[in-house]
C-alpha cells in the first residue's frame, strides 16, 4: 500500500543506556516536500534518521516510508529510500562507477540502470572521475560520490544527513542545484544541516528538535513570522528612549538600538514615540529575521 | 550472465560479485601468498622428513603431507576472506552501504559464505597444481575430496563471518586468527597422524573439528584415515549447520551491526 506521506513517524522512542535519545517523536513528511530537520548536536536528528534507514531499531513507535514499515516491511521501505550518511565513508577497492553499479545492484537494478548512473555522474560533476579509485578522490569529490551512491537506485525519498559539512561554497551551490532539480522532478528530500541559511533557502517545512523531541514544526515562512518577526536597527546617539518603546529593545550598544518587531505597523509606533521626544534618527536599517533567530529562540544558544 | 539474473537475485549476486572482485583485485596477497607459503612448507618438510617418517604403509611422507597442507590453506583462506572483508568494512564504515539495502540476512550470509568458499577452493586448487611438481597424487575418492573441501571452507567461511561481526578492531581479529585458527589448524594432524600422539593428545585432537576436516579430506586421496570419513563428514556437516544457525541469528538480530 502506497501512502500519501513520504515518511510517517509515530511515537518513536529510543534509549541508549540511561540516555532517552528520542522521546516520542511524531512527524509526517509529504511526498515531494523539501523538508529540514534542525537541532543542536545531541538533539536526536541522526538517531531518527538512522531508525528511518534501518541502522538503529526503535524501542517503541513506528516509522514508515510511503506506507511501508521500516522494521516489518524493511525490504520495500529501503527500496524507496536513499540515505547519504554523515561520515565520509568509502570502499577503497573500487572506482566511482563500480561503486555506483554495485550499489544499484544491491537494490536489484542491473545494466538498464547505467543511463541513470551516467546522469548522476554528470549532474554531480563526477563524470571525469568515474574511473578513479575512491581512495584517490579529494574530500569534496568523495562527498559527491557518497551522494551519488544514495541516488544510484533512484529512490523517491532521499535523506541527506549533514551533506555539506566541510564542503566549500562552490561545491555546496552545485550540490544544492542538483538536489533542487531532483526535488522539482518529484523526489522527496529530507535534510539535516547545521547551515540554517540553507534550510531557509531550500526547505518548504522545518522541524526543530531539542533533547529528543520536536519543539517546532511548521512551514519555513510561518516559523519566521511566528517566532522571529523583524528587527529595526536605529542609530540615535546617547539618548534616553521613551518608556513605551523600551520593552521592544533587544540590544543596545554605542547609541545603536535594535528593536524586535512582530509586524511592520510597529515601525511607525517606534518612530512616532521618538518624534514625540524630539529624538533624531541618524541611521535606520530594517532586517528580516532568519531561521537562526527562530532556532536560538527555541533551542537556546547551545551550539 | 547479465540477462539470466533477474532483479530478485541481483542483490545477493551483486554482493557476491563485489566480494569476489575484492579478493581478486589483491590476488597477490589473497591467493599467491598462501600458495607460496604452503609450497614452502611442502618443500622444507618433505625434504627433511621424507626418509624418516612414514605414516601410512605405501604412502610417501610428501604425499601424506600434501592433502593436509591443501586443506589447512583452504580453511585458513576461507576464514580470512569473510572475516577480513567484514572487519575492514566495519572499521572503514563502508558496511553502511550494504546495511542500507533491502538484502535479507540470508542473502548477506550466502554472499559472504560463497565468496569465502570460492577463495578457499581457488587457493586449494592452486596448491594442488603446484604440489604436482613434487609427487604424483592419487585420488581414491574424489567425492570425499570435494565434499570435505566444500564443507570445510563453508564452516570456516561461516566462522569468519561470526569473527568479523564480533570483532570491533583489527587487533581483536588478529587475536582470533593467532589464538584460535592457527592452533586449531596446526594441531589437527596436518603434519602427522594422531595415532603417533600419546593417548591424552589423541583425545584432545578428537575435540578439534579441524582434525575431522583434514582427516576426511586426506581419506579422499588415499582411502585411509584415522577416523571413518562418514563420521568426519557428519561432524563437519553438523558443525557447519550449527555455526550457520548462530550466524543467521546474529545477522537477523542485527548484533553489532544494527544497534
Amino acid at each position: 500500500m502506497q501512502s500519501s506521506h513520504a515518511v510517517t513517524i509515530a511515537g518513536v522512542h529510543k534509549h541508549f543506556g540511561s540516555l532517552h535519545a528520542l522521546r516520542g517523536v511524531d512527524l509526517h513528511i509529504e511526498q515531494g516536500e523539501f523538508f529540514a530537520l534542525l537541532g543542536p548536536n545531541g538533539a536526536g536528528k541522526s538517531t531518527l534518521i538512522n531508525i528511518l534507514a534501518g541502522l538503529i531499531k526503535p524501542d517503541a513507535g513506528n516509522i514508515a516510508v510511503m506506507g511501508h514499515d521500516v522494521v516489518t516491511q524493511y525490504r520495500r521501505a529501503r527500496q524507496l529510500l536513499g540515505v547519504v550518511p554523515q561520515e565520509l565513508v568509502f570502499d577503497p577497492f573500487f572506482n566511482v562507477r563500480e561503486m555506483l553499479r554495485f550499489q544499484a545492484g544491491y537494490f536489484g537494478r542491473g545494466p538498464e540502470n547505467d543511463v541513470w548512473v551516467d546522469e548522476i555522474l554528470e549532474g554531480l560533476g563526477l563524470a571525469d572521475k568515474a574511473s578513479t579509485n575512491m581512495r584517490k578522490l579529494s574530500g569534496g569529490m568523495k562527498r559527491r560520490a557518497l551522494i551519488a551512491q544514495a541516488l544510484a537506485h533512484r529512490p523517491p525519498v532521499i535523506v541527506l544527513d549533514e551533506p555539506t559539512a566541510g564542503v566549500d561554497v562552490e561545491l555546496r551551490q552545485m550540490l544544492w542545484e542538483f538536489i533542487k532539480k531532483l526535488n522539482r522532478e518529484g523526489h522527496t528530500i529530507i535534510l539535516t544541516t547545521h547551515y540554517l541559511e540553507e534550510a531557509e533557502a531550500l526547505c518548504h517545512r522545518v522541524a526543530m528538535m531539542k533533547a529528543g523531541q520536536i519543539v517546532a514544526l511548521d512551514s519555513t515562512a510561518n516559523l519566521l513570522n511566528k517566532f522571529a518577526g523583524k528587527s529595526l536597527r536605529l542609530t540615535l546617539g546617547e539618548v534616553v528612549l521613551p518608556i513605551e518603546i523600551q520593552d521592544l529593545v533587544r540590544h543596545q550598544e554605542a547609541g545603536i538600538f535594535t528593536f524586535a518587531l512582530s509586524d511592520m505597523a510597529q515601525i511607525e509606533f517606534v518612530l512616532a514615540a521618538l518624534r514625540s521626544q524630539n529624538i533624531k534618527v541618524i541611521d535606520m536599517q530594517l532586517n528580516e529575521a532568519d531561521l537562526e533567530d527562530v532556532f536560538l529562540s527555541l533551542v537556546g544558544k547551545t551550539e | 550472465m547479465k540477462n539470466i539474473i533477474n532483479s530478485q537475485w541481483r542483490g545477493p549476486w551483486t554482493l557476491l560479485k563485489k566480494e569476489l572482485v575484492r579478493f581478486w583485485r589483491v590476488a597477490f596477497q589473497t591467493v599467491a601468498a598462501p600458495v607460496i607459503t604452503a609450497l614452502l612448507y611442502l618443500l622444507i618438510f618433505s625434504h627433511v622428513l621424507e626418509s624418516h617418517v612414514q605414516v601410512y604403509d605405501g604412502v610417501p611422507y610428501t604425499a601424506f603431507l600434501i592433502p593436509g597442507l591443501i586443506m589447512m590453506s583452504v580453511l585458513q583462506n576461507a576464514f580470512a576472506n569473510s572475516s577480513s572483508s567484514i572487519i575492514q568494512s566495519k572499521v572503514m564504515g563502508n558496511i553502511v552501504f550494504v546495511l542500507l539495502t533491502p538484502l535479507t540476512h540470508m542473502q548477506f550470509f550466502s554472499a559472504f559464505l560463497i565468496a569465502a568458499i570460492i577463495r578457499g577452493l581457488v587457493v586449494g586448487l592452486c596448491i594442488y597444481l603446484g604440489a604436482m611438481w613434487f609427487v604424483d597424487l592419487q585420488m581414491a575418492h574424489p567425492v570425499y575430496i570435494f565434499a570435505f573441501a566444500l564443507l570445510g571452507s563453508a564452516l570456516l567461511g561461516t566462522f569468519g563471518i561470526i569473527a568479523g561481526i564480533w570483532a570491533d578492531r583489527f587487533d581483536q581479529m588478529a587475536a582470533f586468527q593467532n589464538f584460535v585458527i592457527m592452533p586449531l589448524s596446526f594441531l589437527s594432524g596436518v603434519f602427522y597422524s594422531i595415532h603417533s600422539l600419546p593417548p591424552f593428545w589423541q583425545k584432545v585432537s578428537q575435540l578439534n573439528p579441524f582434525f575431522y576436516m583434514i582427516d576426511g579430506f586426506r581419506y579422499g586421496f588415499f582411502g585411509k584415515g584415522d577416523v571413518s570419513p562418514l563420521i568426519s563428514l557428519s561432524i563437519v556437516g553438523v558443525s557447519f549447520l550449527l555455526l550457520a544457525w548462530i550466524t543467521l541469528k546474529m545477522l537477523k538480530s542485527g548484533y553489532k551491526l544494527r544497534t
